[in-house]
């Protein structure tokens, strides 16, 4: 249907490089985005394969050990039971990471889905709307203290008790943290909506599934990538005050935030023991922060260009 | 230009309304409209290019918009290419959208300024078209060659162009699926002056070369003036006057067309010394509470009795030539059908 001698050289010179590898380009200027993923996956790196090299059981008890600072079978000391911090350390980590992402990954996908419907389909936005508020007017701990009641036996006898609390947990995490994503999101798409460009898709005749994949979301990409980078902070800190209360993981089972309330009460005799967990979920939510940021600026194209 | 009049007009409008509700209250009740498109009726011919003027508020855009169904229209038909645009329903009119393209006023906007130029050109042939990968490229480049857009900026980003650049995306954009009518929405209002005249030859020499019918809106009565072959004047959210390019800017008829011309200075200093503008008193009523009467009433400077209290009809000059005033209500006392334009340019 059109002139045939196309020239070849220009699309060979326009079209061989991905655009992924401009994101990446662009993702390696920033100091601070490429620190904080080399720490993101150093901790990563250290939680999955530290067990195989440090091959103490974190539930191991050396009674006699107890209490103990930093020895050289106790890199991290002991606890008052004399189990392993460094183990207890790596183990509550994977627990943790994979909590945060998880829940972070269900409340940016519900707050995301919620916020660009209701922004986008006006008919169902006060319906939308309305869910929104109602939720953020539900207070938290009781809902989470009677879904946990309700799910915990069903999803231990299906899933075992251990992944069982863990869907428990991190669904309850999701479904309750999606609203402040889903505000801002609807807020965004309201304004995006009356932009030209999606006249101008609309003129095309381009259907509404479309128009929202292809010109809504990736426009409301940045606020989306802040709250599931400041989301992964809350999922786990909220992980570590259910487990505290109890209704998280059962006591001897380690994570992060476990561990940093089990060490609340020797905070006078050994401070060490708060520093690590408190260390180890700073440096994660930082970094991944900084990630967000740096992919935020990358995935941007008018950022990109400079 | 206009030898394929015989075949009746492209576009077809009679008695188009478009309200907006205002909803108000504590029950969110519909308390009245915004009547920014007030029944309007207008023909365009194959190949013509009718310019829509009026100043800011008037409905032009709306009229644009309307036509081409982004907005759903209270009352009224739209004829475009012999099929029905304005009550089909979703899937029949998405098989129309080809026919039917907008170019829009700020380029900026009308960018998606996440997409590359070739897939915002691409969009219109991806959700009509099945091309090979092979052949959609081909059709990218040979739209980037008509509006003089170098075909090395395909994989480029919009903020990476200049106004003009952008516009001339935009251009290729409604160009890809071979339409027959654009709607020109202020498409130069946003450009430099001297972008401008660029602009507006692109879009003669594509209207030439692809034989294109377009709606042109402005509020830029010297480029209106260089691009029109006919003239509607709007005021208020309704046609005050039709005529074609020469004979509106020779004679102007209606009291709004008169002070509108007036307005516009002239080039050789020795006659815009000797221009007496017509200075309108007051503001544009509300369209959401238009006078009753002739909607220009409050503002004429003929206004006469009648005019407060009846709609004027509208009135037929001959050539094409229609205008809706009482001040002609004696010289001619037929009602008339809207025409498209029948002189060649």
């Amino acid at each position: 249907m059109t002139d045939a001698p196309v020239a070849k050289s220009v699309a060979q010179d326009t079209s061989g490089r991905s655009q992924w590898w401009d994101v990446w380009d662009q993702f390696k200027t920033h100091k601070g985005a490429l620190f904080g993923a080399a720490v993101f996956l150093f901790i990563v790196l250290a939680v999955s394969l530290g067990p195989l090299i440090w091959t103490i059981e974190p539930t191991f008890i050396d009674i006699r050990a107890r209490n103990s600072g930093p020895t050289w079978a106790h890199p991290l000391g002991t606890d008052q039971l004399g189990r392993d911090i460094l183990a207890r350390m790596m183990a509550g980590g994977q627990v943790s990471i994979a909590v945060g992402l998880t829940a972070m990954l269900i409340s940016v996908l519900l707050g995301a889905l919620i916020g660009v419907v209701a922004g986008f389909f006006r008919k169902l936005d006060g319906m939308l709307m309305g869910l929104t508020d109602l939720f953020l007017a539900l207070p938290l701990l009781p809902l989470l203290l009677v879904m946990v009641m309700l799910f915990r036996e069903t999803l231990a006898r299906s899933f075992g008790p251990e992944m069982g609390t863990f869907i428990l947990i991190v669904s309850a995490i999701g479904v309750t943290s999606w609203m402040q994503t889903a505000r801002i999101v609807r807020g965004e798409v309201l304004a995006l909506k009356e932009r030209e460009f999606v006249l101008a898709a609309r003129s095309i005749g381009t259907p509404p599934r479309r128009m929202i994949l292809r010109h809504i979301l990736p426009n409301v990409l940045s606020p989306i990538m802040v709250s599931a980078t400041l989301g992964i902070a809350t999922a786990i800190i909220t992980e570590s005050a259910l487990s505290f209360l109890g209704l998280g993981f059962p006591p001897d089972f380690p994570t992060w935030g476990r561990l940093l309330f089990d060490a609340v009460d020797y905070l006078q005799q050994y401070p060490q023991r708060v520093f690590w967990p408190g260390l180890a979920i700073s440096l994660t939510v930082l970094s991944v922060n900084y990630i967000g940021d740096g992919l935020r600026d990358a995935l941007d194209p008018r950022i990109r260009g400079r | 230009m206009a030898e394929t009049t015989a075949a009746g007009p492209l576009v077809k409008v009679r008695d188009l309304k478009m309200y907006f509700p205002i909803h108000a209250g504590l029950f969110k009740s519909h308390v009245g409209d915004i009547k920014a498109v007030d029944g309007i009726s207008f023909d365009i011919a194959p190949g013509e290019t009718l310019g829509l003027v009026g100043e800011s508020g008037c409905g032009k855009s709306t009229v644009g918009r309307s036509i081409l169904r982004l907005y759903d229209v209270t009352d009224g038909t739209v004829e475009i290419n012999g099929s029905e645009i304005a009550h089909v329903d979703r899937d029949s009119l998405r098989s129309k959208r080809p026919m039917m393209q907008m170019i829009f006023q700020d380029p900026q906007a009308s960018l998606n300024p996440r997409m590359t130029v070739a897939s915002i050109i691409a969009e219109p042939l991806d959700e009509h078209l099945e091309l090979s990968s092979k052949e959609r490229l081909a059709r990218i480049y040979e739209l980037m060659d008509w509006v003089g857009l170098n075909r090395e900026f395909a994989k480029r980003y919009p903020h990476e162009f200049s106004g003009g650049q952008r516009q001339r995306i935009g251009i290729a954009r409604a160009l890809a699926l071979n339409p027959k009518f654009i709607v020109c929405d202020e498409p130069i209002a946003a450009l430099d002056v001297s972008i401008q005249a660029q602009v507006v030859n692109l879009l003669e020499e594509l209207q030439d070369r692809l034989d294109l019918t377009y709606l042109f809106i402005s509020h830029d009565l010297s480029m209106v003036r260089h691009i029109a072959d006919r003239v509607a004047v709007m005021y208020l959210g309704r046609i005050v006057e039709v005529a074609s390019r020469d004979a509106l800017f020779a004679e102007p008829l209606h009291p709004y067309t008169q002070a509108l011309l007036s307005a516009v200075p002239e080039p050789d200093p020795a006659s815009e010394r000797n221009r007496t503008p017509i200075v309108l008193q007051g503001d544009v009523p509300s369209p959401a509470n238009p006078p009753t009467g002739c909607n220009f009433s409050t503002r004429c400077p003929k206004a006469m009795e009648i005019c407060r209290q009846m709609e004027p009809g509208v009135f037929e000059f001959g050539g094409g030539r229609q205008v809706a005033c009482h001040l002609y209500s004696d010289d001619m006392a037929e009602p008339a059908e809207p025409t498209a334009g029948s002189e060649s340019n």
